[in-house]
Order: C-alpha cells, then sequence, then structure tokens
C-alpha cells in the first residue's frame, strides 16, 4: 500500500516536472492575490492591529485548497474518460493506493503554495513564527488530503456526466469561500450570516489557521479548526477508498 | 488460460434489469488466437470486463491465467495484459515514462522498469517519439503505445478490446503485424473484439460470436462460413422464365438449398461450391436452360453473422458511429 502510493504519486509528478508550467501557474495564482487583492486590506477594519499579511495569509492558503485542490478531479475525470486510469485500475496496484498517490500529488503543491507565500512575505511587516507557521502548514495538508480525496471521489461519482463534476464542484465551492471569512472578516459580517457562517466548517479552519500563524496555539480555535480539518480528511478517505473499491469505468 | 462456467451479468437499469450476459460458457487454451465477436449490445464489453476483472460476475465462475477473478482478482491482474477501447496512455504523459510508470505499477524496481520501456519501444517503433507528448501522437502510434502498455509484464495472455477501431488500413495493417508477431514468437494467448469481420478472418484461429449473452458459435473461421453460410452460386438467365426454371433445377443439385429466381438471376447456396458449379452447369444443360452468366462466390464472416444473429456486423457499427456522432 504504502509503496503502491509513492509509485502513483511518481507518476503524478512527473508530468509536473517535466513541464514546469503548471508549476508555474500554481504559484503565480497566490501570488496574484497577494498582489492585487492583499493593498486592499490595510485599511478595512476587523483584521486585528498588526500586519494585514498576517489575517490575510491564512485565508489565502485555505482559498488556494477551496479553489486547487478541490478541483484536482478534474484531472483524474480526464484520464478516466480518455482510457489510462482504466488501464491502471486492471493493473495489481492497490486501488486506494491509486487514489492516495494523487491526493499526495496535490497535498504537496498545495503546501509548497504555502511556503512559497510565506517567503514572499518575509520582507514585509508580516511576521513569521516559525513554529505557527509549521503547525498551520500542517492544518492546511490535512485539510487538503480530505479536500483532494473528496474531488476525487465525486470525479469517480460522476464519470459518465463530466458537468456534474464541474456543477457541484463550483456549487461547493462558492458558500464554503464566501461564508468562510477568507477575504473579509466575518465579524463584519450581520447577525444572520455571521450565525451561518459558524457551521462552515472550512470557517473554522480558516480561524485556526489564523491564530495558529500568529503564533497562538492555545486558542479555542485551534481545537475547532483541527477537528474540522481532521474530520474532512477522515471522510475524504474513507469515500475516496470505498468508491474506488466497487468502481467501474 | 481462460475458463467460465455459467458466467451472468445483469444490471439494474430505470426500467428493471437487463441482462447483458446470460450463461456464458467458453474454454480459450493457451496459445489460441481468439476473436470475440457480436453485434453492439450482446455482451461482448461486459464479458470482456469480467474476464479482466474491472466488472464482478453476477452469477457463475470464470478462471482467468490460473485465478479466480471474483477470489484471486490481484493474481489475474498481475497475469494479464489488457487493452481497452480508449487510450492505455495518458495524454499529458511521454511514452516512456508511462512505460516506466506501468513497469512500476507491476512491481519492477527502477532500473528494470527502465529498460523494459526502451526496449518496448524499439519493438514498437516508438522510440523516435518516445519524448513526445502521448497527446500529440497519431492514432496509429498512440495504439501502439498501448499494446506496449499492455506487455510491459510480459503477459501470457492478453485481451485486446477492439485494438484497431477508428486506425487507417496501413496502421491496421502495422498494429496486426505486431500483434501476430507476439502471438508467433512468444505463443502469448490473444483474446480480442473487433468490428473488422475481416480481421477475424484473416489472423483468429478461432471465431467467437455472441448474441444475447450466449455463445451463438464457436469454431474456426473457415469451418464457421463453410457450415453457416456456404458458397455461393449466382447464374442469369435470358428470361425470367428460364431463370424459375433453373431455380427448381437447382433444388435438386446435391447438397443446394435456398435456390432463389429474381428477375432474371438465379441465387442459390451449397457447401463446396468448387464442385457444386459445373454439377449445376450440366444440370441446367440437360433440362434445357440456357445460363448465359456464372458466377461463385465464397462466404465471407459477415454472411455468418447475418446468418446466426440476423444482422450485419458493420451494420451494428454504422448505427453506433452515427448515434455517436
Amino acid at each position: 500500500m504504502v509503496t503502491d502510493t509513492g509509485i502513483a504519486f511518481a507518476r503524478e509528478m512527473v508530468p509536473e516536472l517535466r513541464a514546469p508550467i503548471a508549476l508555474a501557474v500554481n504559484a503565480v495564482l497566490p501570488l496574484l492575490f497577494l498582489a492585487l487583492f492583499g493593498p486592499l486590506l490595510t485599511s478595512t477594519p476587523g483584521i486585528g492591529e498588526g500586519s494585514p499579511w498576517q489575517w490575510f495569509l491564512p485565508g489565502i492558503l485555505v482559498l488556494l485548497a477551496l479553489s486547487g485542490t478541490a478541483g484536482a478531479g478534474g484531472n483524474l475525470l480526464m484520464e478516466i474518460n480518455s482510457g489510462s486510469f482504466e488501464r491502471m485500475l486492471v493493473t495489481p496496484m492497490n486501488r486506494t493506493a491509486l487514489l492516495a498517490g494523487r491526493t499526495l500529488k496535490e497535498v504537496l503543491t498545495l503546501a509548497a503554495q504555502g511556503v512559497l507565500l510565506i517567503l514572499v512575505l518575509l520582507p514585509t511587516s508580516f511576521e513569521l513564527f516559525p513554529l505557527g507557521a509549521l503547525a498551520g502548514l500542517v492544518l492546511l495538508a490535512t485539510f487538503g488530503v480530505g479536500l483532494g480525496a473528496l474531488s476525487f471521489t465525486l470525479a469517480v461519482l460522476a464519470r459518465k456526466q463530466e458537468q456534474v463534476f464541474y456543477l457541484v464542484q463550483q456549487a461547493c465551492f462558492l458558500p464554503l469561500m464566501l461564508l468562510s471569512g477568507v477575504l473579509l472578516p466575518m465579524s463584519l459580517a450581520p447577525s444572520w450570516l455571521y450565525t451561518v457562517s459558524r457551521f462552515n466548517p472550512v470557517t473554522h479552519i480558516v480561524e485556526a489557521e489564523r491564530a495558529l500563524f500568529a503564533g497562538r496555539f492555545a486558542e479555542p480555535a485551534v481545537l475547532y479548526g483541527g477537528v474540522c480539518a481532521l474530520a474532512i480528511a477522515g471522510l475524504g478517505l474513507f469515500f475516496g477508498a470505498r468508491v474506488m473499491r466497487d468502481v467501474r469505468v | 488460460m481462460i475458463q467460465t462456467r455459467a458466467l451472468t451479468r445483469s444490471f439494474r437499469v430505470k426500467k428493471g434489469v437487463v441482462e447483458a450476459v446470460r450463461g456464458l460458457d467458453l474454454s480459450v487454451s493457451e496459445g489460441e488466437l481468439v476473436a470475440f465477436l457480436g453485434p453492439n449490445g450482446a455482451g461482448k464489453s461486459t464479458s470482456l470486463r469480467m474476464l479482466t476483472s474491472l466488472l464482478s460476475p453476477t452469477s457463475g465462475t470464470a478462471v482467468v491465467a490460473g485465478h479466480d477473478v471474483v477470489r484471486e482478482p490481484a493474481q489475474v491482474r498481475r497475469h494479464i495484459g489488457y487493452l481497452g477501447q480508449g487510450n492505455n496512455a495518458g495524454h499529458l504523459y511521454e511514452p516512456r515514462d508511462e512505460l516506466y510508470n506501468q513497469g512500476r505499477f507491476y512491481g519492477m524496481d527502477r532500473r528494470a522498469a527502465r529498460r523494459r520501456a526502451d526496449e518496448l519501444l524499439t519493438d514498437f517503433d516508438l522510440a523516435p517519439m518516445a519524448r513526445r507528448r502521448v497527446g500529440s501522437l497519431s492514432g496509429g502510434q498512440r495504439r501502439r503505445l498501448d499494446i506496449a502498455l499492455a506487455l510491459v509484464h510480459r503477459p501470457r495472455l492478453l485481451f485486446l478490446d477492439e485494438p484497431s477501431t477508428g486506425l487507417d488500413p496501413q496502421s491496421r495493417a502495422h498494429i496486426w503485424q505486431h500483434i501476430r508477431r507476439l502471438h508467433e514468437l512468444h505463443g502469448t494467448t490473444i483474446f480480442f473484439s473487433t468490428h473488422y469481420l475481416e480481421e477475424a478472418d484473416q489472423y483468429a484461429g478461432r471465431v467467437l460470436i455472441i448474441d444475447n449473452g450466449r455463445v451463438a458459435a464457436d469454431d474456426r473461421p473457415e469451418r464457421l462460413k463453410e457450415q453457416q453460410a456456404g458458397d455461393c452460386i449466382t447464374v442469369t438467365t435470358g428470361d425470367e422464365e428460364s431463370a424459375r426454371h433453373a431455380a427448381t433445377v437447382g433444388e435438386q443439385v446435391p447438397g443446394a438449398h435456398g435456390a432463389t429466381a429474381d428477375g432474371k438471376t438465379v441465387r442459390l447456396r451449397l457447401g463446396d461450391g468448387a464442385v457444386g458449379l459445373p454439377e449445376y452447369l450440366r444440370a441446367l444443360e440437360a433440362a434445357g436452360v440456357k445460363a448465359l452468366t456464372a458466377e461463385l462466390s465464397r462466404p465471407t464472416l459477415d454472411d455468418v453473422f447475418l446468418n446466426l444473429t440476423g444482422r450485419r456486423l458493420r451494420e451494428t457499427a454504422a448505427e453506433q458511429a452515427g448515434g455517436e456522432a
């Protein structure tokens, strides 16, 4: 299982390394957010005292997970429809490992984007708490495992109607993002909207990330966010493994 | 190599249950080259999927390459090669990388996988395209790569689902050259489906025709043609009345059947036309009917197919193409 995951992961990484253009796109996206949205935040109330970057960076990381990692199934869908996924199902490879290897690649991409953003922000007023940042990346990776696995699960389930995949993905992405306070603080929201946002697991993950990146470990937000991320990862892996076991292409 | 007993598979659909395969019994020995034919919806793909462990049977058993497909799917997968209707190779990949990945999938170490990849690239005349993107290869090149991928682990049994569909005649011939070499040089057992009956006729040592989820015929192509269709004699006469007379005479020729007159043309079927034709002409002479032209045509698998299933394979292929477009 572990070996097979490594082999599946290696296969996923090959095109990235052969054509670094995909890596470049993945790197430019978060930078665009930083450059074109970040400056708007300097005068926004509700983002706390220190540097606006301190508040904004954790949000972008979660946004990257929501927009990038959650779309990972699109690639799998393409491979299902072209036939190359079927070929892998006929090999002795462990089926859960086929999915795990793909998820691993998505998580690695996400973590790399996170590290890149941190490096870019270092010369600014952003203050780095190394342990907090590390914990934040681990939390992000956990969330990424769940999102990636769920996205692959959706791709396998929707393989006969490709548009269903994109429909569901978009239908989940927008509300989850808008309700999570990624771009603007939810404390500015009217109370009904605020209440709704408390039911969004992503909100708690964003808040946990903000606490961790500020070096504050001992906050309830960290616990809630951690539980949410673990739960999503657990659900993703559970459904992913199930759907792979009985998959028919 | 392949042994199935009463293999069935049904699917639940909105309007009830569809029995795609209903009691498939077949036995293929090592080293055979078997064509698996059937009209659309006859259960061909479903059968292939069950034999390759992609789909579990509803009932019945299948032992493939010495292992039960339900109880030991991993062992089955280890010992078979499979070429689906789609492309085995990922379109974003380079051929050499995909061959290497495939080797790793089958448990080869890195060095062995690299060596095997290069070997196959040479074998399948793909070395010049080793570093191009799969998506930019021609249809024929891509299909050769697909077959190479199915052979990475040197399987003793190879399943090919329409290996040559959609290719131009030259690429088809090229693909078949490779498949035959594999069969002759390595004794690989090959089980293939196709929409081109002439491929089955030309290459297969044995033809299995499946219809309505069951085996409808199973024999060498020559024998099938002889038994299921027979030769056809076509004679034209000067007028319609002579043609009708000639048809009656035709019924008396030993081994002949189905004599019909259509205008001035008479057709009859018989087992061995080379012997029957002169005999028929002599009989016509004796009966005072003047034959103007006489023609003998050998049956094709298409005739066999029509006889058995009531449909022509090409029609169903055209229907499908139309449906997909």
